[in-house]
């Protein structure tokens, strides 16, 4: 039995739930009971998980400072970088949630399979064609023309998967192509340098892509980076307008092959 | 499952009803008052093109704006493949094409 | 201390979540898919009672003599106020996509569901 003093310098105790499995193992719900810190952000939760109570939980992160989205897992079902998020935001009741990212194929635990997510990219042709070699004079681009100021307000994208975890439509739709490769796929629409706009837009407007989104927002609602994929994908879908009601593409249909 | 076309045609069906839908808010908020009879209705509506090419227009717009809408809610809901869900979309724009006309032929020409 | 049960969510269950932390776009999205839904659920029924005008005259003097009922007002609001909510979110909508003004879209939502709401009443207070 405790004396009252004890008992003020016991820190309480989060009971954590965290989906493990992946590995050809069925999915459970496993509760561990971690003490409660004064700063202590929810990486810290597994990290103490996985160095002192069970050593086979598998989970992932790299910088531990917010730069590399390595760390991005559901904490109480909403997608977040775990070394960014300090458990006094996320935990009530003591109580705390966290599996891996959704839509998300698992390796095993927190772990998720992120190659469908980049499979995505190179379908959305979201790759930089280039327009020249090194033997050319260098294009000069001002980070100030209207097209420039476009592509820079979608750039800052470090593929953390984040968005693509919040968004409904690709739970919905598992070939959707997703905010991620999308928003990329805008930038490069907006790149003066890029020499193939056409397969760019050809990639993302056909049925797996942009036409799908329902502008719900929760990958700008979600991203750590503040980035707004939403509105690049708006973006794209005005391109599928002019080029439906331009004047060019209306003459096209009607010359002869 | 939404590509350019269908895309494009649910816009446009629905920029086409734009101001139809605006109009049918207004006749509905006048004409209700008092409650509705039959002679009423077709007092407008009887032999009347204006009305005529208004529902005609709302009729046809309203048939590919429902029928690709549901299309797009069975492939997202019930998780029909893109085919299933492109032969349920003829099929309601069909049966609404159908019925609108026939109801829009019934209240312009037809005498009770 | 480690306590083993199944996992009592699928994926599938765990996206409904996302609406408990109020995200009004989202919001908007429901209500305008619901709304496109039940109008479109109810097309072919009013089509069908226009026709009686000439398949059946006094049956569609008896409809619209039901038409006088409470009940049948409330539902003739309803039908008004779904088509006006998704005439003023796909408006938004529309407006969005096209011109893609990228902030304030909560505000153009709340803007759309107000004047559906406005449209909604000044139809009740007319019919009833």
């Amino acid at each position: 039995m405790s004396t009252p003093e004890e008992k003020q310098t016991e820190p309480d105790m989060l009971e954590v739930s965290i989906h493990r499995g992946g590995d050809g193992k069925p999915s459970t719900i496993q509760l561990y009971h971690v003490p409660r810190q004064d700063n202590q952000t929810v990486l810290d939760i597994v990290s103490h998980i996985q160095h002192y109570i069970d050593p086979t939980l598998s989970y992932r992160f790299a910088c531990r400072v917010g730069m590399c989205g390595s760390c991005a897992m559901m904490v109480n079902n909403e997608p977040r970088w775990t070394c960014r998020t300090h458990i006094d935001r996320v935990v009530e009741n003591n109580k705390i949630e966290i599996a891996p990212l959704r839509n998300l194929p698992v390796v095993k635990d927190l772990v998720p399979d992120l190659d469908p997510f980049f499979d995505k990219w190179t379908k959305a042709e979201a790759r930089h064609h280039p327009s020249a070699t090194r033997h050319q004079p260098m294009h000069l681009q001002s980070p100030d023309t209207p097209e420039r100021k476009r592509a820079d307000a979608n750039i800052e994208c470090i593929n953390c998967a984040v968005c693509y975890a919040a968004c409904d439509t690709v739970t919905k739709q598992p070939d959707y192509l997703g905010p991620a490769a999308l928003q990329r796929a805008w930038t490069l629409l907006n790149d003066a340098k890029d020499a193939d706009k056409q397969a760019i837009w050809k990639a993302v407007s056909g049925s797996d892509g942009c036409h799908n989104c329902h502008s719900i927002g929760s990958c700008a609602h979600y991203c750590p980076n503040e980035l707004n994929p939403m509105v690049a994908i708006a973006g794209l879908k005005q391109q599928t307008i002019r080029q439906a009601f331009s004047l060019t593409s209306l003459l096209e249909k009607f010359e002869t092959k | 499952m939404i590509d350019k076309r269908i895309y494009i045609w649910q816009r446009l069906s629905a920029l086409v009803m734009i101001p139809l839908v605006i109009g049918h808010l207004a006749v509905m908020i006048y004409a209700i008052k008092g409650g509705l009879s039959v002679a009423e209705i077709l007092g407008r509506t009887q032999d009347s093109i204006v009305w005529l090419l208004f529902y005609g227009s709302f009729v046809l717009a309203v048939s590919v704006h429902a029928a690709l809408g549901l299309g797009v809610i069975s492939a997202e809901w019930l998780s029909l493949k893109p085919r299933m869900a492109a032969y349920l979309s003829l099929a309601i724009g069909l049966v609404l094409l159908a019925m609108g006309s026939h109801a829009i032929w019934a209240v312009t020409f037809a005498t009770p | 201390m480690i306590q083993e049960y199944s996992a009592k969510q699928t994926t599938q269950q765990q996206h409904t979540h996302a609406l408990k932390r109020g995200q009004p776009l989202k919001f908007a999205f429901i209500l305008h898919r619901l709304s496109g839904l039940l109008l479109a659920l109810f097309l072919p029924a009013h089509f069908w009672v226009l026709s009686l005008v000439i398949s059946d005259t006094d049956r569609l003097t008896l409809f619209l003599e039901v038409t006088q009922l409470p009940i049948v007002k409330l539902a003739e609001t309803i039908l008004v106020s779904l088509l006006a909510v998704h005439f003023f979110g796909g408006l938004r909508l529309m407006a969005f996509e096209s011109f893609s003004w990228p902030s304030h879209q909560k505000t153009t939502a709340a803007a759309a569901l107000s004047m559906a709401i406005f449209i909604a009443m000044l139809f009740f207070l007319r019919t009833i």
